[in-house]
Protein backbone atom coordinates (compact mmCIF):
# COMPACT_ATOMS: atom_id res chain seq x y z
CA UNK A 1 0.00 0.00 0.00
CA UNK A 2 1.48 3.33 -0.89
CA UNK A 3 1.78 5.84 1.65
CA UNK A 4 1.20 9.51 1.02
CA UNK A 5 -2.02 10.45 -0.99
CA UNK A 6 -4.49 7.27 -1.47
CA UNK A 7 -7.77 8.82 -3.76
CA UNK A 8 -9.66 5.95 -4.27
CA UNK A 9 -12.85 6.32 -7.01
CA UNK A 10 -12.87 2.13 -7.77
CA UNK A 11 -13.09 -0.41 -5.45
CA UNK A 12 -9.96 -1.95 -4.82
CA UNK A 13 -11.53 -5.34 -3.70
CA UNK A 14 -14.14 -6.12 -6.27
CA UNK A 15 -17.10 -5.86 -3.47
CA UNK A 16 -19.86 -3.11 -4.16
CA UNK A 17 -20.42 -0.36 -1.65
CA UNK A 18 -24.06 -0.35 -0.41
CA UNK A 19 -25.27 1.87 -2.20
CA UNK A 20 -24.01 0.75 -5.81
CA UNK A 21 -21.53 3.15 -7.44
CA UNK A 22 -23.38 4.04 -10.11
CA UNK A 23 -25.60 6.43 -7.92
CA UNK A 24 -23.37 7.46 -5.49
CA UNK A 25 -23.02 11.14 -5.17
CA UNK A 26 -20.09 12.98 -3.41
CA UNK A 27 -20.78 13.97 -0.34
CA UNK A 28 -17.45 14.66 0.73
CA UNK A 29 -14.90 15.44 -1.78
CA UNK A 30 -10.99 16.26 -0.34
CA UNK A 31 -8.72 17.11 -2.57
CA UNK A 32 -4.80 17.94 -1.29
CA UNK A 33 -6.48 19.29 1.69
CA UNK A 34 -3.27 20.39 4.61
CA UNK A 35 -4.34 21.96 7.84
CA UNK A 36 -0.86 23.85 9.79
CA UNK A 37 -1.84 24.59 13.40
CA UNK A 38 0.72 27.83 14.56
CA UNK A 39 1.46 26.48 18.13
CA UNK A 40 3.92 27.96 20.38
CA UNK A 41 6.49 25.51 19.90
CA UNK A 42 6.07 25.89 16.00
CA UNK A 43 3.99 24.94 13.20
CA UNK A 44 2.16 21.05 13.67
CA UNK A 45 0.74 19.99 10.42
CA UNK A 46 -2.46 17.98 11.66
CA UNK A 47 -3.17 17.78 8.24
CA UNK A 48 -0.82 16.76 5.24
CA UNK A 49 -1.86 16.39 1.44
CA UNK A 50 -5.17 14.20 2.48
CA UNK A 51 -7.54 13.07 -1.05
CA UNK A 52 -10.77 11.55 -0.05
CA UNK A 53 -13.76 10.85 -1.40
CA UNK A 54 -17.34 9.83 0.80
CA UNK A 55 -19.74 8.82 -0.91
CA UNK A 56 -23.65 8.53 -0.09
CA UNK A 57 -24.49 6.27 2.18
CA UNK A 58 -21.27 4.89 3.09
CA UNK A 59 -20.61 4.31 6.67
CA UNK A 60 -16.72 5.79 6.86
CA UNK A 61 -14.28 5.09 9.55
CA UNK A 62 -11.37 6.46 10.56
CA UNK A 63 -8.34 5.08 12.36
CA UNK A 64 -5.31 6.08 13.55
CA UNK A 65 -3.03 7.17 16.69
CA UNK A 66 -3.58 10.26 18.51
CA UNK A 67 -2.30 13.05 16.31
CA UNK A 68 -2.92 11.68 13.00
CA UNK A 69 -5.45 13.99 12.07
CA UNK A 70 -8.52 12.28 11.65
CA UNK A 71 -10.80 14.59 14.25
CA UNK A 72 -8.67 17.53 12.46
CA UNK A 73 -10.25 15.83 9.19
CA UNK A 74 -13.84 15.44 10.76
CA UNK A 75 -13.82 18.83 12.05
CA UNK A 76 -12.74 20.78 9.03
CA UNK A 77 -15.59 18.80 6.62
CA UNK A 78 -18.07 20.40 9.76
CA UNK A 79 -16.64 23.81 9.54
CA UNK A 80 -15.02 24.18 12.79
CA UNK A 81 -11.56 24.12 11.75
CA UNK A 82 -10.15 26.04 8.13
CA UNK A 83 -7.87 24.09 6.64
CA UNK A 84 -4.63 26.06 5.33
CA UNK A 85 -4.40 24.03 2.12
CA UNK A 86 -6.01 22.81 -0.54
CA UNK A 87 -10.23 22.18 -1.20
CA UNK A 88 -12.60 20.57 0.11
CA UNK A 89 -16.40 20.11 -0.79
CA UNK A 90 -19.23 18.90 1.41
CA UNK A 91 -22.61 17.98 -0.79
CA UNK A 92 -21.10 20.08 -3.29
CA UNK A 93 -20.83 23.22 -1.21
CA UNK A 94 -18.05 24.78 1.01
CA UNK A 95 -17.74 23.28 4.17
CA UNK A 96 -19.18 26.45 5.70
CA UNK A 97 -22.33 26.73 3.26
CA UNK A 98 -22.71 23.31 4.34
CA UNK A 99 -22.61 24.21 8.25
CA UNK A 100 -25.34 27.30 7.59
CA UNK A 101 -27.94 24.89 5.88
CA UNK A 102 -27.34 22.50 8.74
CA UNK A 103 -26.47 19.38 6.56
CA UNK A 104 -24.94 17.61 9.14
CA UNK A 105 -25.08 15.75 12.68
CA UNK A 106 -22.26 16.60 14.53
CA UNK A 107 -21.65 13.74 17.67
CA UNK A 108 -18.97 14.53 20.19
CA UNK A 109 -16.71 12.43 22.11
CA UNK A 110 -18.70 13.75 25.28
CA UNK A 111 -22.07 13.87 25.42
CA UNK A 112 -22.66 17.42 25.84
CA UNK A 113 -25.74 17.75 26.50
CA UNK A 114 -27.18 20.30 28.45
CA UNK A 115 -27.57 19.33 32.10
CA UNK A 116 -30.18 22.13 32.80
CA UNK A 117 -32.87 20.57 29.99
CA UNK A 118 -34.70 17.21 30.26
CA UNK A 119 -33.83 14.39 27.40
CA UNK A 120 -36.64 15.47 25.44
CA UNK A 121 -35.71 19.90 25.77
CA UNK A 122 -32.14 18.57 24.62
CA UNK A 123 -33.23 16.72 21.75
CA UNK A 124 -35.66 19.63 20.66
CA UNK A 125 -32.22 22.19 20.86
CA UNK A 126 -31.73 22.00 17.44
CA UNK A 127 -35.33 22.14 16.19
CA UNK A 128 -35.83 25.14 18.37
CA UNK A 129 -32.54 26.80 16.57
CA UNK A 130 -33.84 26.05 13.34
CA UNK A 131 -37.43 27.01 13.92
CA UNK A 132 -39.55 23.93 13.69
CA UNK A 133 -43.10 24.48 14.80
CA UNK A 134 -43.72 22.78 17.93
CA UNK A 135 -45.80 20.00 16.98
CA UNK A 136 -43.45 18.54 14.37
CA UNK A 137 -40.50 18.96 17.17
CA UNK A 138 -42.64 16.43 19.95
CA UNK A 139 -43.05 14.18 16.71
CA UNK A 140 -39.59 14.39 15.92
CA UNK A 141 -38.37 13.47 19.37
CA UNK A 142 -40.78 10.88 19.89
CA UNK A 143 -39.15 9.20 16.57
CA UNK A 144 -35.53 9.94 17.40
CA UNK A 145 -35.67 8.81 20.94
CA UNK A 146 -37.39 5.27 20.24
CA UNK A 147 -34.36 5.38 17.21
CA UNK A 148 -32.09 4.82 19.72
CA UNK A 149 -34.51 3.16 22.67
CA UNK A 150 -35.01 5.83 25.14
CA UNK A 151 -38.28 6.30 24.93
CA UNK A 152 -39.81 7.02 28.32
CA UNK A 153 -36.44 8.90 29.21
CA UNK A 154 -37.95 12.25 27.66
CA UNK A 155 -38.48 14.01 31.01
CA UNK A 156 -34.95 12.34 32.78
CA UNK A 157 -32.68 15.00 33.05
CA UNK A 158 -28.83 14.22 31.76
CA UNK A 159 -27.31 13.29 35.36
CA UNK A 160 -30.02 10.77 35.62
CA UNK A 161 -28.80 8.68 32.71
CA UNK A 162 -25.95 6.52 32.51
CA UNK A 163 -23.04 7.20 30.10
CA UNK A 164 -24.18 5.36 27.15
CA UNK A 165 -27.71 6.49 27.77
CA UNK A 166 -26.42 10.33 27.34
CA UNK A 167 -24.44 9.53 24.43
CA UNK A 168 -27.13 7.38 22.54
CA UNK A 169 -29.29 11.11 23.53
CA UNK A 170 -26.80 12.67 22.02
CA UNK A 171 -26.78 10.62 18.72
CA UNK A 172 -30.91 10.80 18.82
CA UNK A 173 -30.21 15.19 18.62
CA UNK A 174 -27.85 15.11 15.79
CA UNK A 175 -30.23 12.77 14.20
CA UNK A 176 -33.16 15.02 14.90
CA UNK A 177 -33.48 17.22 11.97
CA UNK A 178 -32.77 14.84 9.52
CA UNK A 179 -29.44 15.94 7.90
CA UNK A 180 -28.48 13.25 5.43
CA UNK A 181 -24.38 12.91 7.26
CA UNK A 182 -23.55 12.03 10.50
CA UNK A 183 -20.40 12.92 11.52
CA UNK A 184 -19.63 10.73 14.83
CA UNK A 185 -15.85 12.18 16.93
CA UNK A 186 -15.05 9.07 18.99
CA UNK A 187 -18.65 8.88 20.41
CA UNK A 188 -18.39 5.67 22.11
CA UNK A 189 -14.79 6.29 23.56
CA UNK A 190 -15.69 7.13 26.95
CA UNK A 191 -17.82 3.58 27.39
CA UNK A 192 -16.73 0.21 28.59
CA UNK A 193 -16.60 -2.87 26.15
CA UNK A 194 -19.88 -4.17 26.37
CA UNK A 195 -21.92 -1.27 26.54
CA UNK A 196 -19.94 -0.42 23.48
CA UNK A 197 -20.58 -3.36 21.69
CA UNK A 198 -24.43 -3.15 22.73
CA UNK A 199 -24.03 0.10 20.97
CA UNK A 200 -21.77 -0.18 17.71
CA UNK A 201 -24.52 -3.45 16.48
CA UNK A 202 -27.53 -0.40 17.39
CA UNK A 203 -25.78 1.66 15.37
CA UNK A 204 -25.64 -0.24 12.45
CA UNK A 205 -29.32 -1.02 12.57
CA UNK A 206 -29.77 2.69 12.87
CA UNK A 207 -27.50 2.96 9.80
CA UNK A 208 -29.83 0.58 7.57
CA UNK A 209 -33.04 2.19 9.06
CA UNK A 210 -31.88 6.11 8.48
CA UNK A 211 -29.67 5.35 5.22
CA UNK A 212 -27.10 7.66 6.03
CA UNK A 213 -23.92 8.90 4.81
CA UNK A 214 -21.71 8.72 8.52
CA UNK A 215 -17.79 9.52 8.95
CA UNK A 216 -16.79 7.51 12.63
CA UNK A 217 -13.50 8.88 13.89
CA UNK A 218 -12.59 5.90 16.10
CA UNK A 219 -9.03 4.59 17.80
CA UNK A 220 -10.66 1.06 18.19
CA UNK A 221 -9.62 -1.59 15.14
CA UNK A 222 -12.37 -3.81 15.77
CA UNK A 223 -15.18 -1.49 16.00
CA UNK A 224 -13.91 0.30 12.44
CA UNK A 225 -13.66 -3.19 10.77
CA UNK A 226 -17.21 -3.82 12.28
CA UNK A 227 -19.23 -0.63 12.00
CA UNK A 228 -17.61 0.23 7.86
CA UNK A 229 -18.22 0.10 4.47
CA UNK A 230 -14.85 2.01 3.99
CA UNK A 231 -12.09 2.04 6.53
CA UNK A 232 -8.87 5.10 6.06
CA UNK A 233 -6.16 4.65 8.10
CA UNK A 234 -4.34 7.45 9.29
CA UNK A 235 -0.78 7.95 11.25
CA UNK A 236 0.77 11.07 12.58
CA UNK A 237 3.40 13.67 11.97
CA UNK A 238 2.58 14.88 9.48
CA UNK A 239 -1.07 13.70 9.93
CA UNK A 240 -1.72 12.08 6.73
CA UNK A 241 -4.02 8.78 5.14
CA UNK A 242 -2.01 6.03 4.65
CA UNK A 243 -4.77 3.10 3.42
CA UNK A 244 -7.94 3.04 2.44
CA UNK A 245 -9.54 -0.05 2.84
CA UNK A 246 -12.84 -1.10 1.31
CA UNK A 247 -14.22 -3.55 3.15
CA UNK A 248 -15.46 -6.91 1.71
CA UNK A 249 -18.30 -7.93 4.93
CA UNK A 250 -21.82 -8.51 4.35
CA UNK A 251 -24.33 -5.78 4.68
CA UNK A 252 -25.87 -8.21 7.57
CA UNK A 253 -23.35 -8.11 10.38
CA UNK A 254 -23.78 -9.97 14.12
CA UNK A 255 -21.48 -9.40 16.76
CA UNK A 256 -19.53 -13.20 16.04
CA UNK A 257 -18.67 -11.40 12.57
CA UNK A 258 -15.41 -9.90 14.33
CA UNK A 259 -14.33 -13.73 15.14
CA UNK A 260 -15.00 -15.04 11.02
CA UNK A 261 -11.19 -15.02 9.03
CA UNK A 262 -12.83 -12.26 6.70
CA UNK A 263 -12.72 -9.65 9.74
CA UNK A 264 -9.47 -10.70 10.66
CA UNK A 265 -8.03 -10.33 7.51
CA UNK A 266 -9.43 -6.77 7.33
CA UNK A 267 -8.21 -6.25 10.50
CA UNK A 268 -4.66 -7.34 10.11
CA UNK A 269 -4.83 -4.87 6.92
CA UNK A 270 -5.68 -1.85 9.45
CA UNK A 271 -2.69 -2.76 11.23
CA UNK A 272 0.00 -3.05 8.50
CA UNK A 273 -1.52 0.58 7.20
CA UNK A 274 -0.91 1.56 10.72
CA UNK A 275 2.85 0.21 11.06
CA UNK A 276 3.60 1.49 7.42
CA UNK A 277 2.59 4.92 8.76
CA UNK A 278 4.91 4.47 12.08
CA UNK A 279 1.99 4.31 14.40
CA UNK A 280 3.42 1.43 16.63
CA UNK A 281 6.52 3.41 16.84
CA UNK A 282 7.60 6.74 19.10
CA UNK B 1 -27.69 17.96 53.76
CA UNK B 2 -26.70 17.89 57.63
CA UNK B 3 -29.13 17.29 59.58
CA UNK B 4 -30.51 20.36 61.37
CA UNK B 5 -29.96 18.27 64.79
CA UNK B 6 -26.51 18.18 64.01
CA UNK B 7 -25.65 21.54 63.15
CA UNK B 8 -27.43 22.94 66.35
CA UNK B 9 -25.35 21.53 68.76
CA UNK B 10 -21.99 23.45 66.95
CA UNK B 11 -23.77 26.52 66.30
CA UNK B 12 -24.76 26.58 69.88
CA UNK B 13 -21.38 26.03 71.41
CA UNK B 14 -19.98 28.78 69.39
CA UNK B 15 -22.86 31.48 70.46
CA UNK B 16 -21.97 30.64 74.18
CA UNK B 17 -18.33 31.06 73.60
CA UNK B 18 -18.86 34.10 72.11
CA UNK B 19 -21.67 35.20 74.80
CA UNK B 20 -19.20 34.20 77.35
CA UNK B 21 -16.60 36.27 76.08
CA UNK B 22 -18.64 39.17 75.30
CA UNK B 23 -19.71 39.45 79.35
CA UNK B 24 -15.75 39.25 80.30
CA UNK B 25 -15.15 42.34 78.32
CA UNK B 26 -17.93 43.79 79.00
CA UNK B 27 -16.62 43.61 82.53
CA UNK B 28 -13.08 44.50 81.75
CA UNK B 29 -14.35 47.60 79.42
CA UNK B 30 -16.86 49.49 81.84
CA UNK B 31 -14.56 48.95 84.88
CA UNK B 32 -13.01 52.07 84.96
CA UNK B 33 -16.26 54.19 84.40
CA UNK B 34 -17.69 52.29 86.96
CA UNK B 35 -14.34 52.82 89.27
CA UNK B 36 -14.64 56.77 88.40
CA UNK B 37 -18.54 56.51 89.78
CA UNK B 38 -17.28 54.50 92.69
CA UNK B 39 -14.78 57.08 93.64
CA UNK B 40 -16.62 60.26 93.19
CA UNK B 41 -20.04 58.48 94.97
CA UNK B 42 -16.84 57.50 97.55
CA UNK B 43 -19.12 53.58 98.10
CA UNK B 44 -17.05 50.34 98.51
CA UNK B 45 -18.15 47.38 96.24
CA UNK B 46 -17.86 43.84 96.78
CA UNK B 47 -16.35 41.90 93.59
CA UNK B 48 -20.07 40.43 92.55
CA UNK B 49 -22.07 43.76 92.57
CA UNK B 50 -18.90 45.72 91.08
CA UNK B 51 -19.29 43.37 88.10
CA UNK B 52 -23.06 43.34 87.91
CA UNK B 53 -22.73 47.44 87.99
CA UNK B 54 -20.55 46.78 85.21
CA UNK B 55 -23.05 45.05 83.49
CA UNK B 56 -25.71 47.66 84.31
CA UNK B 57 -24.58 50.86 83.28
CA UNK B 58 -26.79 53.61 81.36
CA UNK B 59 -24.00 54.82 78.48
CA UNK B 60 -21.36 51.31 78.92
CA UNK B 61 -18.79 51.13 76.49
CA UNK B 62 -19.62 47.88 75.52
CA UNK B 63 -23.28 46.78 76.84
CA UNK B 64 -23.88 43.63 78.17
CA UNK B 65 -25.78 41.24 76.05
CA UNK B 66 -28.66 41.07 78.00
CA UNK B 67 -29.30 45.03 77.81
CA UNK B 68 -28.61 44.87 74.16
CA UNK B 69 -31.45 41.93 73.89
CA UNK B 70 -33.88 43.97 76.28
CA UNK B 71 -33.58 47.18 74.68
CA UNK B 72 -33.79 45.30 71.13
CA UNK B 73 -37.48 43.79 72.58
CA UNK B 74 -38.40 47.20 73.97
CA UNK B 75 -37.72 49.08 70.27
CA UNK B 76 -38.93 46.09 68.25
CA UNK B 77 -41.79 44.77 69.91
CA UNK B 78 -43.04 47.29 73.01
CA UNK B 79 -43.19 50.34 70.31
CA UNK B 80 -45.45 51.25 67.84
CA UNK B 81 -43.99 49.97 64.50
CA UNK B 82 -44.43 53.44 63.01
CA UNK B 83 -42.70 55.43 65.87
CA UNK B 84 -39.49 56.88 64.74
CA UNK B 85 -37.97 54.72 67.86
CA UNK B 86 -39.19 51.45 66.17
CA UNK B 87 -36.61 49.40 64.88
CA UNK B 88 -39.03 47.79 62.72
CA UNK B 89 -39.51 51.51 60.71
CA UNK B 90 -35.90 51.67 61.09
CA UNK B 91 -34.79 48.61 59.49
CA UNK B 92 -37.83 48.98 56.76
CA UNK B 93 -36.42 52.50 56.06
CA UNK B 94 -32.56 50.98 55.47
CA UNK B 95 -34.28 47.76 53.75
CA UNK B 96 -36.41 49.88 50.90
CA UNK B 97 -33.58 51.36 49.51
CA UNK B 98 -31.63 48.45 50.01
CA UNK B 99 -33.64 45.94 47.74
CA UNK B 100 -34.55 49.10 45.26
CA UNK B 101 -30.04 49.54 44.85
CA UNK B 102 -29.97 45.92 44.89
CA UNK B 103 -32.18 46.09 41.87
CA UNK B 104 -30.72 48.52 39.81
CA UNK B 105 -26.92 46.94 40.56
CA UNK B 106 -28.03 43.30 39.51
CA UNK B 107 -29.73 44.82 36.26
CA UNK B 108 -26.29 46.88 35.93
CA UNK B 109 -24.07 44.69 36.59
CA UNK B 110 -25.48 41.89 34.62
CA UNK B 111 -25.89 44.67 31.46
CA UNK B 112 -22.11 45.01 31.83
CA UNK B 113 -21.09 41.44 31.38
CA UNK B 114 -22.84 40.93 28.61
CA UNK B 115 -21.58 43.89 26.97
CA UNK B 116 -17.75 42.42 28.19
CA UNK B 117 -18.46 39.25 26.50
CA UNK B 118 -19.88 40.29 23.68
CA UNK B 119 -17.99 43.06 22.30
CA UNK B 120 -13.78 42.73 22.26
CA UNK B 121 -13.56 46.52 23.01
CA UNK B 122 -14.97 46.48 26.10
CA UNK B 123 -13.65 43.31 27.43
CA UNK B 124 -10.20 45.19 26.78
CA UNK B 125 -10.96 48.83 28.16
CA UNK B 126 -13.73 48.14 31.00
CA UNK B 127 -13.01 45.95 33.39
CA UNK B 128 -9.60 47.93 34.75
CA UNK B 129 -12.18 50.87 34.81
CA UNK B 130 -14.81 48.77 36.67
CA UNK B 131 -12.34 47.58 39.57
CA UNK B 132 -10.86 50.99 39.94
CA UNK B 133 -14.34 52.34 40.81
CA UNK B 134 -14.31 50.07 44.03
CA UNK B 135 -11.05 50.96 45.36
CA UNK B 136 -12.57 54.67 46.10
CA UNK B 137 -13.90 54.31 49.54
CA UNK B 138 -17.40 54.32 49.89
CA UNK B 139 -17.42 56.83 52.56
CA UNK B 140 -15.73 59.62 50.42
CA UNK B 141 -18.30 58.76 47.81
CA UNK B 142 -21.54 58.50 49.72
CA UNK B 143 -21.68 62.49 51.32
CA UNK B 144 -20.81 63.62 47.76
CA UNK B 145 -23.57 61.60 45.79
CA UNK B 146 -26.36 62.92 48.93
CA UNK B 147 -25.13 66.50 48.74
CA UNK B 148 -25.08 66.30 44.81
CA UNK B 149 -28.75 64.88 44.59
CA UNK B 150 -30.03 67.23 47.49
CA UNK B 151 -28.73 69.71 45.48
CA UNK B 152 -31.06 69.07 42.44
CA UNK B 153 -34.02 68.37 44.99
CA UNK B 154 -33.64 64.57 45.07
CA UNK B 155 -33.44 63.08 48.69
CA UNK B 156 -34.94 60.13 50.28
CA UNK B 157 -34.46 56.79 48.84
CA UNK B 158 -33.00 57.06 45.07
CA UNK B 159 -29.67 58.71 46.44
CA UNK B 160 -29.23 55.44 48.89
CA UNK B 161 -29.97 53.29 46.39
CA UNK B 162 -27.41 54.66 44.07
CA UNK B 163 -24.87 54.13 46.73
CA UNK B 164 -26.36 50.56 47.12
CA UNK B 165 -26.53 49.77 43.34
CA UNK B 166 -22.74 51.33 43.36
CA UNK B 167 -21.37 49.05 45.76
CA UNK B 168 -23.66 45.89 44.78
CA UNK B 169 -23.12 45.94 40.71
CA UNK B 170 -19.54 45.00 41.22
CA UNK B 171 -20.10 41.63 42.54
CA UNK B 172 -22.99 40.28 39.72
CA UNK B 173 -20.55 41.79 36.87
CA UNK B 174 -17.25 40.19 37.85
CA UNK B 175 -19.65 36.90 38.70
CA UNK B 176 -21.76 37.05 35.53
CA UNK B 177 -18.70 37.74 32.90
CA UNK B 178 -17.31 34.03 34.69
CA UNK B 179 -20.44 32.46 34.32
CA UNK B 180 -21.49 34.06 30.47
CA UNK B 181 -18.08 32.44 29.52
CA UNK B 182 -18.38 29.52 31.46
CA UNK B 183 -20.02 26.82 28.87
CA UNK B 184 -17.59 24.47 27.55
CA UNK B 185 -15.97 24.69 24.30
CA UNK B 186 -17.58 21.24 23.26
CA UNK B 187 -21.44 22.91 23.71
CA UNK B 188 -20.24 26.59 21.64
CA UNK B 189 -18.65 24.30 18.78
CA UNK B 190 -22.41 22.23 18.65
CA UNK B 191 -24.27 25.80 18.53
CA UNK B 192 -21.80 26.53 15.94
CA UNK B 193 -22.80 22.94 13.98
CA UNK B 194 -26.28 24.00 14.23
CA UNK B 195 -25.32 27.60 12.72
CA UNK B 196 -26.55 29.51 16.03
CA UNK B 197 -27.21 33.25 15.99
CA UNK B 198 -25.26 35.14 18.69
CA UNK B 199 -28.36 35.71 20.43
CA UNK B 200 -29.69 31.90 20.13
CA UNK B 201 -26.30 30.64 21.81
CA UNK B 202 -26.93 33.38 24.46
CA UNK B 203 -30.17 32.85 25.72
CA UNK B 204 -29.87 28.89 24.72
CA UNK B 205 -26.44 28.19 26.16
CA UNK B 206 -24.64 31.39 27.94
CA UNK B 207 -28.14 32.44 30.14
CA UNK B 208 -28.48 28.84 31.47
CA UNK B 209 -24.95 28.26 32.42
CA UNK B 210 -24.94 31.79 33.95
CA UNK B 211 -27.44 30.87 36.63
CA UNK B 212 -25.07 29.61 39.73
CA UNK B 213 -22.90 32.46 39.54
CA UNK B 214 -25.18 35.13 39.16
CA UNK B 215 -26.89 33.99 42.49
CA UNK B 216 -23.72 33.93 44.42
CA UNK B 217 -22.54 36.77 43.11
CA UNK B 218 -26.25 37.92 44.45
CA UNK B 219 -25.73 37.03 47.77
CA UNK B 220 -22.41 39.18 48.34
CA UNK B 221 -23.94 42.08 46.30
CA UNK B 222 -27.06 41.94 48.68
CA UNK B 223 -24.91 42.32 51.48
CA UNK B 224 -22.81 45.15 49.98
CA UNK B 225 -25.84 46.50 49.31
CA UNK B 226 -27.34 46.92 52.41
CA UNK B 227 -23.87 48.13 54.01
CA UNK B 228 -24.28 50.90 50.84
CA UNK B 229 -27.78 51.60 52.49
CA UNK B 230 -26.13 52.31 55.82
CA UNK B 231 -23.33 54.39 55.11
CA UNK B 232 -25.63 56.64 52.59
CA UNK B 233 -28.02 57.32 55.55
CA UNK B 234 -24.94 58.64 57.88
CA UNK B 235 -23.51 61.66 56.07
CA UNK B 236 -25.89 64.43 55.89
CA UNK B 237 -28.02 63.10 59.38
CA UNK B 238 -30.58 61.42 58.31
CA UNK B 239 -33.58 60.79 60.39
CA UNK B 240 -34.63 57.14 59.67
CA UNK B 241 -32.83 54.03 59.21
CA UNK B 242 -30.40 51.75 60.44
CA UNK B 243 -27.46 54.24 59.40
CA UNK B 244 -29.48 57.04 61.06
CA UNK B 245 -29.98 55.43 64.44
CA UNK B 246 -26.27 54.52 64.58
CA UNK B 247 -25.59 57.98 64.05
CA UNK B 248 -28.31 59.21 66.61
CA UNK B 249 -26.85 57.00 69.22
CA UNK B 250 -23.48 58.45 68.79
CA UNK B 251 -24.44 62.24 69.37
CA UNK B 252 -26.24 61.22 72.43
CA UNK B 253 -23.77 58.35 73.71
CA UNK B 254 -26.95 55.92 73.70
CA UNK B 255 -24.32 53.01 72.87
CA UNK B 256 -27.68 50.56 73.81
CA UNK B 257 -29.54 52.10 71.02
CA UNK B 258 -26.56 52.03 68.57
CA UNK B 259 -26.05 48.58 69.72
CA UNK B 260 -29.50 47.36 69.53
CA UNK B 261 -29.44 49.24 65.67
CA UNK B 262 -26.36 46.83 65.06
CA UNK B 263 -28.09 44.18 65.72
CA UNK B 264 -31.09 45.12 63.60
CA UNK B 265 -28.92 45.73 60.83
CA UNK B 266 -27.38 41.98 61.17
CA UNK B 267 -30.91 40.28 61.09
CA UNK B 268 -31.99 42.24 58.13
CA UNK B 269 -28.72 41.21 56.42
CA UNK B 270 -28.78 37.18 57.24
CA UNK B 271 -32.23 37.51 56.39
CA UNK B 272 -31.71 38.93 52.77
CA UNK B 273 -28.42 36.71 51.84
CA UNK B 274 -30.99 33.65 53.34
CA UNK B 275 -33.93 35.19 50.84
CA UNK B 276 -31.13 35.12 47.83
CA UNK B 277 -29.60 31.96 48.90
CA UNK B 278 -33.74 29.51 48.81
CA UNK B 279 -34.38 31.29 46.31
CA UNK B 280 -31.25 30.29 44.30
CA UNK B 281 -31.62 27.24 45.36
CA UNK B 282 -34.99 26.89 44.26
CA UNK B 283 -34.44 28.16 40.60
CA UNK B 284 -31.79 25.53 40.39
CA UNK B 285 -33.92 22.73 41.44
CA UNK B 286 -36.54 23.74 38.74
CA UNK B 287 -33.96 23.76 36.14
CA UNK B 288 -32.63 20.24 36.88
CA UNK B 289 -29.63 20.22 39.37
CA UNK B 290 -29.24 17.52 41.36
CA UNK B 291 -29.55 19.40 44.82
CA UNK B 292 -25.97 18.38 46.14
Amino acid sequence: MSRGTAAVTAATNGAPSREGLSSAAMVVHAKGLGLTFETGDGPVDALSDVSLEIEKGEFVSFIGPSGCGKTTFLRVIADLERPTRGSISVNGMTPEEARQARSYGYVFQAAGLFPWRTIERNVTLPLEIMGYPQAEQRERVRRTLDLVNLTGFEKKYPWQLSGGMQQRASIARALSFDADLLLMDEPFGALDEIVRDHLNSQLLELWARTNKTICFVTHSIPEAVYLSTKIVVMSPRPGRVTDVIRSTLPAERPLDIRESAEFLKIAHRVREGLRTGHSYED
Amino acid sequence: MIAFREKIIPVSVVVLVILAAWYAFAILLNAPFQTDINKRLDQKQDLVSFVESTWAQRKPVLPAPHQIASNFFKNTFEVRVTSRRSLVYNSWVTLSSTLVGFAFGTILGALIAVGIVHVPALDKSFMPWIIASQTIPILAIAPMVIVVFAAIGVTGLIPKALISAYLSFFPVAVGMVKGLRSPEILNLDLMHTYNASRSQIFWKLRVPASVPFLFTSMKVAVAASLVGAIVGELPTGAVAGIGAKLLAGSYYSQTIDMWSALVAGSIVAVLLVAAVGVTGRIVERRMGSRGA
